[in-house]
């Protein structure tokens, strides 16, 4: 899963982690009981939750590391490696996968190249499933970009990727 | 409590109802016309946001005043996006499937002009002789809102809407009232709690009450992990202060200072109602500091899950609220006598917490007197599968599933056959025809051996493999398990095993015991409700449905023509059109492609076999066919 992305490697990179993490930290107290949401504010800053964010929550609570990676790997909300840049949360809640949900997927998976929880190297995409949505009415769903996206069978699939190759094209040409 | 407090929070609320009365009658007596448009998740989903878009330019465009207002969920899911109309002369009508063409077009006939749209109704909220009301629909002879009766017809953003419709009443009405009265009240009322287990709520409340220690803390279980229910997230969209009253009271009651909504991130619009709403009951002091000056402080936060379904199970969502991983721990002690921080906690489900209210305000005998002589009230279920009406609803206990599926459900669409209903999740079951006049209360469910469950009803037809569904339930709660319980770590495992080897052609008979034991060991072998109730699909399809388990295992065929590796799609040669390519354009692994006749065959090897190429063949060739097991294709010549 690993190395299909990039981790920060600079010294550069991992003191800007570091400070953007320290930032958000001024807002909470030094409380266990506020670990969850402090994860959750620091991967909304960073889009995920790389070891020096992990070390310097730590700090702060004043807890071991270990106990934040046990967090952090507990809840299927956060992530270790960096997001794309559009993020694909294929729902297979009940009525999603009765629906076809599973072949949605797949179709990702192949139009993608990457498996469930990955990023494409070129950090475009982020394809991921997410038990229920609650859209179950629109089955099969998948939320893209934080919106969901009803009837999404293999053919829209396809149509989805073209329309943000076109934006693309259309971003380039300016 | 003194009676000069007493007559201060009366007067502090007595202040800030008229204020909400006056702001709701400028809305709506004013003679002026006022837009409604259901933005609530499924609406967005559907296109919502660009309806009311469209109808804000074209309200802008023609300069008219009149009121454009978002509000949440009304239940008619199935018709989104959802836009209601309500014109001083007419009653208030609801427009279904608008799209921001319709939407342009009922600003500009029915707002400027006097043309209702008949083409794009749906149904009238009120009676009257003009247009059908929903009070005609078959539906209506079913159902009964209490809970959901706010949600659609209120902007959810405003706590004025909600007040003016008679909220946070009840709370003026308890905090006059002692704590044992209320209690008194909560059982009078029978009310069992709504996340699934139906534990009755008076009781719960009163354990609470006499516990020892402080501070003490109501949760309110937003937690709502079963795949396929969207009752709570509907509420707290769409009513969300009918939540925070609930609780408010509870916290009165029972004496406690602090209070959690826990919801899932994954609703991030329900994360963004409750946060308004907090802040604006805590603007009006109905939350926070001496409650309407009276000497009562109750404060109430947010907190979002992190998406663990175990944390559903209250003693894993306290390890989640205290800062670690969701694991649950062994009861008794119960958390209402010893639960977060190792103190008492008060905890109840969304549903349970708008009904608090009701009770309140109407007495707990007028709740008694809905439903079964064991099951009080209304039961909310989400529908959603193959059924016509999906959407939510609200019918009173005792209603069997028949009228729920077809005469509120409208039945399966397509002509297709019912197959099974699923109820409750991962924790339920599937219930086959034979189970249909059950009438809906928490104990002919468990009968049934499915279960209440938080009201989640997935409707299955001939198309949905029974094998396939067990196995998906088991492979969501394995997945899900927190790994504490051997036999709910390991036990789940090897379940999907053995059905993931049926689903896949290389089931053995032996199977079928060797799942029947392992299910009542998982049951007997785990501490918290995931685990005691994970096997509860395998063993409702196993026992409803053993014949089809049989088919997979006997014949390598699947009944239902789901299980991907028992399938196989063929294209009949003398069906195929010539001149068509309507398979080969959409075929998505251009496994597809026409021989020297222009005949199309499938490349087998190639195919991935989702069913594209079934879906675009025109009706009047038909020419695609599904078949199982896949030895059933003709030798091609």
């Amino acid at each position: 899963m690993a190395k299909k992305n990039k981790k920060i490697s600079t010294t550069e990179e991992q003191a800007q982690v570091r400070q953007k993490t320290k930032q958000t930290l001024k807002r909470y107290g030094r409380k266990r009981g506020n670990l969850v949401p402090i994860l959750q504010k620091v991967q909304g800053k960073l889009g995920y939750l790389p070891k020096e964010a992990m070390l310097e929550i730590a700090e702060f609570l004043n807890i071991p590391g270990m106990d934040v990676y046990s967090v952090i790997t507990f809840y299927n909300q956060f992530r270790l490696n960096p997001p794309g840049k559009h993020s694909i949360r294929v729902c297979l809640g009940t009525a999603c996968h009765m629906k076809g949900g599973y072949i949605t997927l797949d179709a990702w998976k192949r139009r993608l190249g990457i498996d469930r929880g990955e990023t494409a190297a070129d950090r475009e995409f982020d394809l991921d499933s997410v038990a229920c949505v609650g859209c179950c009415v629109m089955a099969p769903v998948t939320v893209v970009d934080g919106k969901p996206q009803g009837k999404v069978e293999p053919t829209k699939v396809d149509g989805l990727l073209l329309s943000f190759e076109q934006e693309r094209e259309k971003k380039s040409k300016k | 409590m003194k009676v000069a407090e007493l007559s201060t929070i009366t007067s502090a609320f007595e202040e800030i109802k008229n204020r909400a009365e006056c702001h709701w009658r400028a809305l709506y007596d004013s003679g002026k016309p006022v837009i409604m448009v259901g933005t609530a998740t499924c609406g967005r989903a559907a296109g919502a946001l660009e309806v009311l878009q469209a109808i804000k330019a074209e309200v802008n465009r023609q300069n008219l005043d009149c009121p454009v207002i978002e509000v949440g969920c009304l239940g008619h899911c199935y018709a989104e996006p959802v836009v209601i109309i309500s014109k001083p002369e007419y009653p208030p009508i609801c427009y279904g499937h608008v799209n921001p063409v319709i939407a342009e077009r009922l600003v500009k006939e029915f707002i400027l002009g006097d043309n209702p749209c008949f083409e794009f109704v749906l149904g009238a909220l009120e009676e009257n002789d003009l247009v059908p009301s929903f009070s005609d629909f078959p539906r209506a002879k079913y159902e009964k809102k209490i809970i959901l009766k706010n949600c659609g017809q209120i902007d959810p953003t405003e706590i004025d809407h909600y007040i003016a419709k008679g909220g946070y009443s009840a709370l003026v009405k308890a905090l006059q009232m002692q704590p044992q009265q209320i209690i008194e009240e909560v059982k009078r009322s029978g009310l069992r709690g709504r996340g699934g287990a139906g534990f009755p709520t008076g009781q719960k409340w009163e354990v609470c009450y006499s516990a020892v220690g402080k501070p003490k803390y109501v949760i309110c279980n937003g937690d709502e992990g079963d795949p396929g229910a969207f009752m709570d997230r509907a509420i707290l969209e769409s009513d969300p202060h009918s939540v925070i009253e609930g609780m408010i009271i509870a916290g009165y009651t029972i004496g406690a200072r602090y209070g959690y909504i826990y919801t899932r991130a994954e609703y991030p619009l329900a994360v963004e109602h409750v946060q308004i709403a907090l802040r604006q009951a805590r603007r009006l002091n109905l939350l926070g500091k001496r409650i309407l000056g009276g000497d009562f402080s109750f404060d109430i936060k947010l907190f979002q899950g992190s998406g663990a379904f175990v944390c559903g199970e209250e003693t894993a969502l306290i390890a989640s609220l205290e800062g670690k991983p969701g694991i649950p721990y062994h009861r008794p002690p119960y958390p209402a006598v010893k639960g977060l921080y190792g103190k008492p906690t008060l905890f109840n489900n969304v549903k349970t917490f708008a009904y608090i209210r009701h009770i309140i305000d109407n007495g707990g005998e007028w709740f008694a007197n809905i439903g079964t002589e064991k099951s009080k009230g209304t039961a909310v279920f989400a529908l959603a599968g193959k059924i016509v009406n999906t959407g939510l609803v609200e019918v009173p206990m005792g209603t069997t599933l028949r009228q729920v599926i077809f005469d509120v459900g409208s039945g399966i669409p397509k002509g297709k056959r019912f197959k099974a209903v699923q109820i409750g999740g991962p924790s339920g079951g599937c219930l086959p025809e034979s189970a249909l006049d059950l009438p809906i209360d928490f104990d002919s469910l468990s009968d049934a051996g499915a279960m209440m469950g938080s009201g989640g009803m997935v409707v299955l037809d001939e198309d949905d493999c029974m094998v396939e569904i067990a196995r998906y339930f088991l492979e969501f709660t394995q997945r899900e398990s927190c790994g504490k319980c051997t036999f709910c770590r390991i036990g789940t495992k090897q379940m999907l095993e053995v059905l993931d080897d049926i689903t896949q052609g290389r089931g053995q008979i032996d199977d079928i015991v060797m799942l029947s034991q392992l299910a009542e060991d998982v049951k007997a072998g785990s501490l918290c409700g995931l685990g005691k109730t994970a096997p509860n699909p395998v063993l409702t399809t196993l026992r409803y449905f053993g014949d089809e388990y049989e088919a997979h295992i006997k014949e390598g065929r699947c009944p239902a023509l789901m299980c991907r590796d028992l399938i196989t799609y063929y294209i009949i040669p003398e069906k195929c059109e010539r001149s068509c390519d309507a398979c080969v354009g959409t075929c998505t692994v251009e496994a597809i492609s026409a021989n020297k006749n222009r005949i199309k065959v499938i490349d087998q090897e190639k195919c991935v076999k989702c069913g594209t190429c079934l879906d675009a063949c025109p009706p009047q060739y038909d020419a695609v066919l599904k078949l199982s097991p896949p030895s059933e294709v003709p030798a091609s010549k």
